[in-house]
């Protein structure tokens, strides 16, 4: 019966350190303390579930019906051009379903993004940025999509 | 050797070697941390001559009675039931006096190192006061209102039926951290306050259910949930833990319980 200590020695005062000036701990990531359940009282996270859950179902019809048009029926992705685009903007079906699908993407993507940014980053200010950079990048897509689809002109020269 | 019974050492010149035989050596590698002697973390290895019906808390035993005194954790019954020893044998948080040696494959060395997302004072043994503020903060106990009742409060089998799974918890951590979510920030409530709250939210003589949920209706509480698992599949009492957290948040969608 052997014990091979590695590269510390665990036994015998070779460091710095002692009992009167022990090491710090290992610290967990942002531990709770008796003053930490002051969430607002709202019912945001619950919202947010049940969004994730209800746009998922949405998106499984818009995505995997927008997949298939653009990439597999009717001569797959070399249709797609200029002309095809124009031809089902000009139904009001297509731009609704289009309308949606970047709607729902875009917010159910930001919140699960938001989700893991809260998981992952440790430091209050890192979190804080990181999710404004989320916030911006998010309305600047919606603002700008949804514009598109609204003011396409199908005789731009 | 002081059992004549045994007929097959009759003969044997080396009693004591052949009533090793049931005995296999096993490698047990250990994460250890003392602050007393340094702020660095090593794994140890310790080879030891055990039998593997034993369990890895008696290999941990073994290692502090025999080989190493100075090597720290908590276990106290021995038998399953206080919830001392959870810690995370080959990569799973298990409760080290539950786990036989034979059930985790001894041929290969047998990491064992502390459950995650606690903060480590030494070796094995982790702060375990954040965990108990969470279940504090979900009020495990019963709430009634009015006078009380001369006799014992009534329950039919069916009511009582409702939480059975959650009473049987032990208050291990295993579940807790076991959670990814709970390793990054340990903010979140964590399975095991969420189970200990199951307990009271659908126990039908508690009137309280509404406030507990509320409570677990905070940013930190049931909707960090992300489905992974883990926390059933690590809890040692075989309470079905994520369901437990799913029936919560029903409750809170369905104001119903
Ligand atoms: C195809 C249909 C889709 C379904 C059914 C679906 C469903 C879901 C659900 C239920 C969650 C929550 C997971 C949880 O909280 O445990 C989620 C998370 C997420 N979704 Fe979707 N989703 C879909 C499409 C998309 C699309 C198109 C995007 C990108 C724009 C996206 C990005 C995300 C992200 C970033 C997360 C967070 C990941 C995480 O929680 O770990 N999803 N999805
Ligand atoms: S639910 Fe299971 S794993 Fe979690 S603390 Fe209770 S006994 Fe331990
Ligand atoms: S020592 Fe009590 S549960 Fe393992």
């Amino acid at each position: 019966m052997s014990a091979e200590s590695n590269s510390v020695d665990l036994t015998s005062s070779s460091s710095q350190y002692s009992v009167e000036n022990p090491a710090p701990f290992i610290e967990a990531a942002r531990a709770r303390t008796k003053r930490t359940p002051r969430g607002g009282r709202t019912n945001f996270e619950m919202q947010a579930w049940v969004f994730m859950r209800l746009s998922g179902i949405l998106l499984v019809v818009l995505v995997l019906g927008h997949l298939l048009i653009q990439l597999v029926l009717d001569g797959g992705v070399s249709k797609i051009g200029f002309a095809f685009v124009a031809g089902r903007w000009a139904s009001p079906f297509w731009q609704v379903w289009d309308l949606l699908m970047l709607w729902l993407a875009m917010l159910h993507g930001a919140n699960g993004l938001r989700t893991v940014i809260n998981d992952y980053a440790e430091r209050d200010n890192t979190r804080f940025w990181l999710k404004m950079v989320l916030y911006a990048a998010t309305v600047f897509t919606v603002l700008l999509g949804t514009l598109v689809i609204f003011t396409f002109d199908p005789n731009i020269q | 050797m002081s059992t004549p019974t045994l007929e097959k050492s009759s003969g044997a010149p080396e009693a004591a070697q052949s009533s090793d035989d049931h005995l296999i050596t096993l490698t047990m590698r250990v994460r250890r941390f003392n602050p007393e002697v340094s702020d660095e973390v090593t794994w140890v290895d310790y080879e030891l001559r055990m039998d593997p019906k034993e369990r890895v808390l008696d290999a941990l035993h073994k290692i502090k009675w025999e080989i190493d005194g100075t090597l720290t954790f908590r276990r106290s019954c021995a038998h399953g039931i206080c919830g001392s020893d959870a810690m995370r044998i080959n990569g799973r948080n298990r409760l080290a006096c539950k786990t036989l040696l034979k059930d985790i494959n001894p041929e290969k060395p047998i990491t064992v190192e502390p459950i995650k997302g606690l903060t480590v004072l030494k070796d094995l043994v982790v702060d375990m006061e954040p965990f108990f503020q969470a279940y504090r903060d979900v009020m495990p106990f019963l709430i009634t209102k009015g006078n009380e009742p001369t006799r014992e409060r009534k329950q039919s089998a069916e009511d009582r039926e409702r939480f059975d799974d959650t009473t049987k918890c032990i208050l291990c951590a295993a579940c807790t951290t076991s959670c990814p979510v709970f390793w990054n920030d340990g903010q979140y409530f964590g399975p095991a306050a969420i189970v200990n709250a199951h307990r009271f939210i659908f126990d039908s003589r508690d009137e309280a259910g509404e406030q507990r949920l509320e409570i677990l209706n905070d940013r930190e509480g049931v909707w960090r949930c992300r489905t992974t698992f883990n926390c059933t599949d690590a809890c040692p009492r075989g309470i079905e833990v994520t369901k437990a957290i799913q029936e919560v948040k029903r409750a809170l969608l369905t104001r119903r319980f």
